[in-house]
């Protein structure tokens, strides 16, 4: 199983509710399907990874992220998932309040921009950077909202989202030392799990 | 020379080849929600592949409003079509019969053996006609179980339908929870809209108008609505189609060289509705019509919830597939989205996808390559969910 999905399914309960939104090949979810008895979603646009999570006896549902998620109920969902996608949203601000309202907890992944690499690129190369956790080109990127650690956590406070827990990690998915004490430096990738601010 | 393609046809490794259709005779009395009991009744079917040991491999294909018991397969050598979803039912095909036991009935109210309007009515001894008391898709579920005991299927691995097919799978998982693993809904609607009854209201016009209908008593005349049955299958037809889907197939091509700007048939697309109105009048009965229309109509099985079709569903104890049409617009992919809403707000397993077709709502008889893909899919899971105990 993918490192990134490992470090999730370990903040996930047995027996919870949950929605991974933008699911692909449905690793996740079979994975919490066979060894925690999840009831679990997952919304999937890519019509190849709807019929590999099928092939998994995964719950997948074709939906498109951007037209919103006004189809689930509030708070109907323990946790909701979103790794490594919300940087592909139209709105992810509005993603996030969607995201908060459907579900008791939240783990979103995303890279970060802030990374020393990225920083590296731009001030010296004067480029749009293109790393490990960022592989894309500017112009055939799908990643239209790209943020730093700080970024993200200003945009919590701002909304009042309580940031329940972080780690962060390189773009191999593992925690190294210095990450802990400079992680918009270091970090590459980042896992939060976030709560509502009356949590 | 057809014979000859028929042949081929018939041998070909994918097809289930030829099919003898049998007879269910319930011999008991048997309530209909109408308040009517029949005193017995009989249903057409066939049956592809076989049931295992544990008759764990069962799939039931339930047929939409003109469709009967003869879904694969070829009837005799001569017969110049195949049944109408052999492209997907067969050795290797989406419904695979290889490992699944697959049975195909004409429902109760039908005219292609089923009794019917066409049957003779025991206390009368003439042919029901309009008499025939009205099914809803619940009736046409519980005489299916029946069917499904004498044949000793306590569990089928799959009900499927498409349209109202869709419905009476929906409606097994409602009403006999513990009787099927999965059920799929292609091309389907929890309730007909407004829209749709407005639609069937006018095909029934069209044949209770028609002056040899004759309140239903046509057969006694010695006559046929044929006009009405026509005009009822001509709607249909471009209510099943998109817009999109018929500028590609017709355009504004014509029947022979030049306009004549006369009065005649002069476009192929009117060409094709009359053929298709034509042959339909000659095969279909008009009562029977009317009473799958009806079926149609009422169906809406959260209404006996307090019109809570979550509260409805939340009974269901088998896992959904919802499959729905892009250019679909009789029954669009939001129909099918209220479905898979429904069934999450009950907590219930369920996969979705819609699938990119110009066909509009005929698409899910035809063999569009990422529909059968994934169909394919879902039942090679299926088939590893029940286990292989053949």
């Amino acid at each position: 199983m993918r490192a990134d999905l490992a470090i999730i399914a370990d903040l996930i309960n047995p027996g919870a509710r949950v929605l991974d939104l933008g699911c692909g090949e449905g690793e996740l979810l079979a994975h919490l399907q066979n060894t925690k008895q999840v009831n679990g979603y997952g919304l999937e646009i890519d019509g190849d990874k709807i019929t590999t999570c099928i092939n998994k006896g995964v719950n997948v549902i074709e939906q498109d992220l951007d037209q919103g998620l006004g189809n689930f109920a509030s708070n109907s969902f323990d946790m909701v998932v979103m790794t490594e996608t919300l940087q592909s949203v139209k709105a992810p601000d509005r993603m996030l309040d969607d995201m908060l309202r459907i579900g008791e907890e939240c783990i979103v992944t995303f890279p970060n921009f802030g990374n020393w690499r990225c920083r590296v690129h731009i001030a010296l190369r004067g480029k749009m950077p293109v790393a490990q956790h960022l592989p894309y080109s500017w112009y055939d990127t799908p990643n239209i909202h790209l943020c730093t650690f700080r970024d993200f956590e200003r945009l919590c406070r701002e909304k009042g989202v309580r940031i329940i827990e972080r780690f962060v990690a390189d773009s191999k998915h593992l925690n190294r030392p210095l990450m802990n004490v400079f992680p918009n430096f270091f970090g590459a990738i980042a896992f939060y799990r976030l709560g509502s601010r009356s949590g | 020379m057809h014979g000859c393609q028929r042949m081929s046809d018939l041998s070909r490794a994918d097809s289930v080849g030829l099919v003898i259709p049998e007879v269910y005779r319930h011999e008991a009395p048997f309530a209909l929600q109408c308040g009517v009991t029949l005193e017995s009744f009989e249903l057409v079917y066939e049956t592809y592949g076989e049931l295992n040991d544990q008759a764990s491999n069962a799939v039931l294909v339930c047929h939409a409003l003109s469709g009967h018991h003869h879904a694969a397969g070829f009837h005799e050598v001569s017969e110049s079509r195949p049944g109408w979803w052999d492209n997907c039912i067969g050795p290797g095909k989406p419904i695979d019969t290889r490992q699944f036991y697959v049975v195909s009935l004409n429902n109760l109210g039908g005219c292609h053996g089923s009794t019917g309007p066409c049957s003779i009515n025991p206390r009368t001894g003439s042919a029901f006609g309009p008499d025939f008391p009205l099914v809803t898709v619940s009736d046409w579920v519980r005489s299916q179980t029946l069917l499904a005991d004498d044949l000793g299927i306590r569990q089928f691995a799959a009900i499927i339908g498409g349209s109202l097919g869709g419905m009476q799978a929906m409606q097994w998982a409602i009403d006999f929870p513990d009787r099927l693993h999965a059920a799929v809904l292609i091309a389907c609607a929890s309730k007909l809209s407004a829209q749709n009854i407005a639609f069937n209201e006018i095909a029934r016009q069209a044949i209770l108008t028609d002056a040899e209908f004759h309140d239903g008593k046509y057969r006694e005349q010695g006559t046929n609505p044929d006009i009405g049955l026509m005009l009822a299958r001509m709607l249909g037809h471009v209510t099943y189609l998109s817009d999109d889907g018929m500028r590609q197939k017709f355009g504004r091509q014509l029947k022979s060289g030049d306009l004549s700007l006369g009065q005649d048939v002069e476009f192929q697309v009117e060409s094709y509705l009359n053929h298709q109105g034509r042959s339909f009048s000659k095969q279909f009965d008009a009562n029977t019509y009317l009473l799958m229309t009806r079926a149609l109509d009422y169906f809406d099985p959260a209404r006996v919830y307090q019109d809570d079709l979550v509260l409805a569903l939340s009974n269901a104890l088998c896992k959904f597939f919802v499959i729905s049409f892009t250019t679909d617009w009789r029954f669009s992919v939001e129909r099918s989205k209220e479905i898979v809403d429904a069934l999450v707000k009950a907590r219930k397993d369920v996969a979705s996808t819609v699938i990119e077709s110009d066909h509009g709502h005929d698409s899910f008889l035809l063999p569009i390559p990422r529909y059968f893909e994934v169909l394919s899919a879902y039942m090679g899971q299926l088939h590893h969910e029940i286990g292989d105990a053949r």
